[in-house]
């Protein structure tokens, strides 16, 4: 019990840390330029904490999140291009294109304020839980189901990039001007966007440890580490999955509806495939089993493309994808892991047992 | 408690047919050792009542028939197993692998709390399999004898009727074995046990009755002195009638 009372008091540090961190420091050191990087950067650890949960504990390998980002993104965008354009008027760009003469029946829906925010989050939740129905009890899993989740992603891209019309095409829904009621070129609106997402954030990772140290999370953990087993205590494995991937796609809706805001866009270009892999590089690279690991690591990663970027263009992706490769080859646990590997190392007698597999990749 | 009682079981893999035609009937209460050479059919037999395989036949376990089920639903209605190698969830410690098990039933609210206290049949089975004291250890810690000690934990705690185990004492010394065989006994008085095993000392110490397999068969059953006496076994543990005793050869080719 002492054990128990040590993790949670270091867990309620943590916390207060963090909080101090992204309200007082951050707000007071940072520029507002980079004070909204932060705040794009926050999103992308949003995203992290769910893949924390369905990759790292889960073992489900979430290479299409981008979907799920998209959706909640698109979910907001759209409400707030349609409060923009002020009631009767249409969208900018669809007076652009000229064909349109009325909203799409799809978009009306989105200028109510309270079901586009209720969208941003159990529209992705709601495709996560029809596809993982169909995934996990037809039993697909490892590499076919991240090939799978990838396609996805590629699809959902793909669509909205044909739709000109009503979606924007390649160049998205862009220039969004305000943020229910609040003019977004106000500096210190764009604060107040970001307030809002650092409190989603701490509230997400809140709930995901939550949940990971729940009943359900040590069940989570047994399912990934042996299926079929967990079958055989009577259990269906399937469902166990299933809330862990829809709790995810939530996460990523509510970071993608949060981005539009910080970013003031929301394309296709966003959340394809190759977005959707970043997503899980950041994770992987601080360590995917690992809350705080997954969350700083998705920090750092977000802060090392816009850094090196800007200095490399052409360089980066080469950069990325080594950096995925290396983490997972050489350090599957991720950087959290880091400490007890150097510990291990340290110690003359390897402790074999305690080895951090976090289960296969794949 | 309930009996196990199989009829006309025919598993086939590809015109492969591994288990032909068995008919078996262990009573309520029962200890019964299923033995036979390699390739008999023995595993395939578990696998297929416990839903892993494809079977034929019919397999009724009380009231219920359980061919056709999902393999979670047959755990539900109160069948457990073990494998060859022992599958516990090594990054978890004894007493979460143990909670696990005994939480089939439990509703989303329990679910999504922590566990706040050590359920009373978690305790019961820590003591009853003799890992109380490494509770608190992960699984991937123990020995290989404890691990198929907390894998008969967790089939007690999921409150299983009929345990079928596979070759449980595979590897293990021989007191772990003593240990293992009265554990078994104690068991068997309030649960239906079917065990799997190559053992014919084992065998001979703790089996209430025994049923032999052969080319997917069932070629010989009864009491261990019984089957110890059919020619038939002798035959195929010895290749030819003889007047040897039959396990004991057997125990060299396993």
């Amino acid at each position: 019990m002492n054990l128990l009372k040590g993790r949670s008091a270091r867990a309620w540090t943590g916390f207060a840390g963090a909080a101090v961190a992204l309200f007082a420091v951050a707000p007071a050191a940072l520029s507002d330029f980079r004070l909204g990087l932060l705040a794009k950067y926050l999103c992308m650890a949003m995203v992290a904490v769910g893949i924390c949960l369905a990759w790292g504990r889960g073992g489900l390998l979430t290479l299409g999140q981008g979907v799920f980002f998209g959706l909640g993104g698109y979910a907001m965008a759209m409400h707030l291009k349609i409060a923009d354009a002020g009631p009767g008027n249409l969208p900018d760009f669809m007076q652009l294109y000229g064909t349109a003469t009325e909203l799409p029946w799809w978009w009306r829906p989105f200028g109510n304020p309270v079901f586009a925010l209720a969208a941003t989050v159990l529209l992705p939740m709601a495709v996560a839980a029809l596809l993982g129905l169909f995934v996990f009890r037809r039993r697909v899993k490892g590499a076919y189901f991240a090939i799978l989740s990838q396609a996805l992603a590629s699809a959902f891209a793909i669509w909205l990039v044909g739709q000109q019309a009503t979606t924007g095409g390649t160049n998205g829904l862009t220039d969004i001007q305000g943020f229910f009621g609040y003019a977004l070129d106000d500096p210190v609106n764009q604060r107040m966007v970001y307030f809002v997402i650092a409190a989603a954030l701490l509230l997400l990772i809140a709930l995901a440890r939550q949940l990971i140290h729940s009943r359900y999370g040590e069940l989570l953990v047994a399912v990934r580490d042996s299926e079929e087993r967990v079958r055989f205590l009577g259990y269906d494995p399937a469902n166990v999955k299933l809330v862990a991937y829809v709790v995810a796609a939530g996460m990523a809706g509510l970071a993608g509806a949060l981005f539009v805001p910080a970013v003031g866009i929301i394309s296709p270009a966003l959340i394809g495939i190759v977005p959707s892999i970043e997503f899980v590089i950041g994770a992987a690279v601080g360590g995917r089993a690992s809350l705080v690991g997954a969350v700083l690591g998705a920090i750092a990663v977000a802060w090392a493309k816009t850094a090196l970027s800007e200095e490399f263009p052409a360089g980066w992706t080469y950069f990325q994808g080594l950096l995925f490769v290396v983490a997972l080859a050489f350090l599957p646990g991720g950087l959290a892991s880091l400490a007890k590997v150097l510990r291990r190392r340290g110690a003359t007698a390897p402790a074999k047992a305690a080895v951090v597999t976090v289960g296969e990749a794949a | 408690m309930s009996g196990l009682e199989i009829r006309g079981l025919r598993v086939s893999f590809d015109g492969f047919t591994a288990v032909d035609g068995v008919d078996l009937d262990v009573r309520a209460g029962d200890l019964r050792f299923l033995i036979g050479p390699n390739g008999a059919g023995k595993t395939t037999l578990v696998d297929a009542v416990t839903g892993l395989v494809k079977a034929r036949g019919s397999v009724r376990f009380g009231d219920e028939e359980l061919l056709g089920r999902s393999v979670h639903r047959i755990a539900r209605s109160g069948v457990g197993r073990t494998f060859q190698t022992a599958t516990v969830f090594e990054e978890l410690t004894v007493l979460q692998n143990l909670d696990i098990a005994a939480g089939a039933g439990r509703g989303a609210w329990t679910m999504l709390r922590r566990r706040t206290s050590v359920p009373e049949e978690v305790a019961t089975a820590l003591d009853t399999v003799g890992l109380a004291e490494l509770a608190d250890s992960p699984a991937g810690t123990l020995a290989h004898g404890q691990k198929q000690w907390l894998e008969i934990g967790m089939l007690l705690v999921q409150d299983v009727r009929l345990l079928l185990l596979d070759e449980p004492v595979a590897g293990m010394s021989h007191d772990e074995r003593q240990a293992t065989g009265e554990l078994l006994r104690r068991i068997s008085e309030e649960r239906t046990v079917v065990v799997i095993e190559h053992d014919m000392d084992f065998m001979r110490s703790f089996a209430r009755s025994v049923s032999v397999l052969h080319a997917g068969r069932v070629l010989s059953e009864g009491t261990v002195a019984e089957v110890q006496a059919d020619p038939k076994v002798q035959e195929v543990y010895l290749g030819h009638a003889a007047t040897e005793d039959a396990g004991d050869l057997a125990v060299r080719e396993a």
